[in-house]
């Protein structure tokens, strides 16, 4: 397309982006090796070393039932990025086939659908993901809560079928969609491999941005009590119950989980910002 | 004008319909009700007969067209059943803590505009500057912070400076100091990422209205700069940051659920919370429908807005 070398033309002209990719990059692997990774168990209670300060053993100090931060939050970026990047891939996707197929069909269809689409967006997403999440009960596949991820997927879907639609009005124009239906193509097929390849660039923004909102939002529900389920580690969940009676004696119960939410997002938003001034330099302000 | 005002209030009815019709279907279509988890936080054996005399008594052994339908004639009789929970009228258990809520969404507004026009202005103003870039770090911060944790980074702060607000709530009229020191700080923590989203906004319009010709027109005739800025840009500004503002506040009620939880505060947000997880559905469904309707609220009177303020979109 653009450079012979995608990454590093996009590190020259988004240093900022690329910072915010780098720093995920390593979350990415801390998730994956985990275990390799984390000093402790994440779920091995300690009486002993109760709500330990930061000390050299424990260098994010330990909660009320001894088990080491550090670790919890290493663990717990899997189950943030698991559950944020599965989310938002799946709403991205059945939003953006939505969209397009929505704006190549056009006339009722399109009518119909954008109907729908208005429904959904007049919810919050918090009450629709947490309504979703109370009816669907919990699912654990391979240590990820598929019902979850379904929940916090939903609300996502209607904001990118009504971005990616509005994208693909401008491709459905195109003579190549036209010479393609003369083709005799089918419609499918002229909406997945014609279509869909054309809006990728903002799906693509699309999909990073949210899955800085799904991370938020899995952390809401969790820290709520209606999402990710002790004793997995998430963050959002170190957050809830009786994190608060610490406050005065152990802030750092606190401090860490939440911090990892707000570094994971920023740089989530970060990247997507720099993806969509990198892929269209006209909507950068 | 109120021609425009009845086809919108017309076009309203499918989309809450919708919302009733998609609540409706999650909450009973899918497994699991209240009943059983109610008979078992109620202590002692749960038979097959208690539960379903309790499914009699809710009406949830009616088909479920009929169960929309008398939810639906509540609806247009203002009759909205009661709570599963606690049997008492969905209308008293909300109206209770409607008073904290909305004054809580108020006031979380005001704190967002109070931060977010000045900023979003100063960072638009000095573009490029390393002032832009510290109110974009800032802005960028609070579309990344969960409001729950600020809360509880700002209750952390107060009790390092043995500043803790008030625990009871005293409504406004009885007692406004002690309501504003009570309310203050979770409407900080709501307002933070509402004054980000909406600075953000800001920021982008001023910087597309300042290229406009009537700024050079206005420098021109030797308008002070602040006249410029204030009368030509700002004002033409504030009109696409309108909808965003008026959009978040339609969801407020989102960072309302996790705040008032983290402040402890008996508002509608936790009275949500509870409700769904307690599957207490006619509270459920009521509260979403509300949300829906402050929603298809808060539209029109952008719209309205809209046309007041610029009179190129009243014809139409």
């Amino acid at each position: 397309m653009r450079a012979r070398q995608p990454l590093r033309d996009f590190a020259t002209n988004q240093p900022l982006g690329a910072t915010a990719l780098a720093f995920l990059t390593i979350f990415l692997l801390l998730a994956i090796f985990a275990e390799r990774i984390a000093p402790y168990d994440p779920v091995e209670v300690d009486f002993a070393a109760m709500l330990s300060g930061p000390t050299r053993e424990h260098w994010f100090g330990t909660d009320a039932f001894g088990r080491d931060i550090l670790s919890r939050v290493i663990y717990g970026a899997r189950t943030a990025l698991g559950i944020g990047i599965l989310a938002s891939g799946i709403g991205c996707a059945l939003g953006s086939i939505i969209g397009v197929a929505s704006a190549y069909f056009g006339g009722k269809t399109d009518l119909i659908v954008q109907r729908f689409v208005d429904m959904l967006l007049a919810f919050p997403i918090v009450v629709l993901a947490l309504v979703v999440a109370a009816s669907l009960g919990r699912m654990p596949v391979l240590g990820i809560d598929l019902n979850l991820v379904v929940a916090i997927a939903i609300p996502i879907i209607p904001k990118v079928a009504r971005v990616v639609r509005s994208a693909a009005l401008g491709v459905r124009a195109m003579a190549y969609i036209d010479a393609a239906r003369t083709a005799g193509f089918s419609h499918v097929r002229i909406v997945l491999r014609h279509m869909l390849p054309n809006v990728m660039g903002p799906i693509l923004v699309l999909a990073t941005a949210y899955v800085a909102q799904a991370i938020l939002l899995e952390a809401a529900l969790s820290f709520l009590g209606l999402g990710v389920a002790e004793p997995t580690p998430a963050w959002g969940l170190m957050l809830a119950g009786n994190a608060t009676d610490f406050y005065r004696e152990a802030p750092w119960v606190v401090i860490f989980p939440g911090l990892a939410v707000t570094l994971v997002v920023l740089a989530f938003n970060t990247l997507g910002d720099a993806l969509r001034d990198y892929l269209d330099p006209k909507l950068g302000i | 004008m109120l021609g425009f005002l009845a086809r919108r209030l017309l076009l309203a009815i499918p989309t809450l319909l919708g919302v009733a019709v998609i609540t409706f279907l999650i909450l009973r279509v899918l497994p699991g009700d209240i009943v059983e988890v109610k008979l078992r936080a109620d202590g002692g054996a749960v038979t097959q007969e208690m539960v379903q005399k309790e499914r009699v008594r809710l009406g949830l052994d009616k088909p479920v067209i009929a169960q929309f339908g008398d939810w639906m004639k509540g609806l247009a009789t203002f009759d909205l059943g009661n709570s599963m929970w606690t049997g008492r009228p969905v209308t008293e258990e909300i109206g209770i803590r409607l008073a904290l809520s909305a004054q809580l969404a108020v006031m979380a507004t005001i704190v967002a505009l109070v931060l977010a026009v000045p900023l979003g202005t100063l960072s638009a103003l000095a573009r490029g500057t390393w002032i832009d870039g510290a109110i974009r770090l800032l802005t960028m911060a609070g579309l990344a912070v969960p409001s729950f944790w600020l809360g509880m980074l700002i209750i952390m702060g107060l009790l390092a400076v043995n500043a803790m607000p008030p625990l009871v709530f005293r409504p406004f009229f009885d007692d406004p100091w002690s309501n504003l020191k009570q309310l203050f700080w979770p409407a900080l923590a709501i307002g933070y990422r509402y004054a980000a989203v909406v600075a953000r906004m800001i920021r982008s319009s001023i910087i597309d209205v300042m290229g406009e010709d009537y700024i050079r027109t206005a420098r021109a005739k030797g308008l002070p700069e602040g006249k410029v800025v204030g009368r030509h840009g700002l004002r033409n500004a504030m009109l696409p940051s309108i909808t965003v503002i008026g959009l978040e506040f339609a969801f407020l009620f989102g960072g309302l659920a996790v705040t008032e939880q983290v402040f402890n505060l008996n508002g509608i947000g936790k009275l949500f919370v509870q409700a769904v997880t307690q599957r207490d559905f006619v509270l459920i469904q009521t509260i979403v429908m509300m949300s829906a309707v402050i929603f298809v609220v808060v539209n029109l009177i952008v719209d309205l807005l809209y046309a007041a303020l610029d009179p190129r979109l009243r014809v139409r």
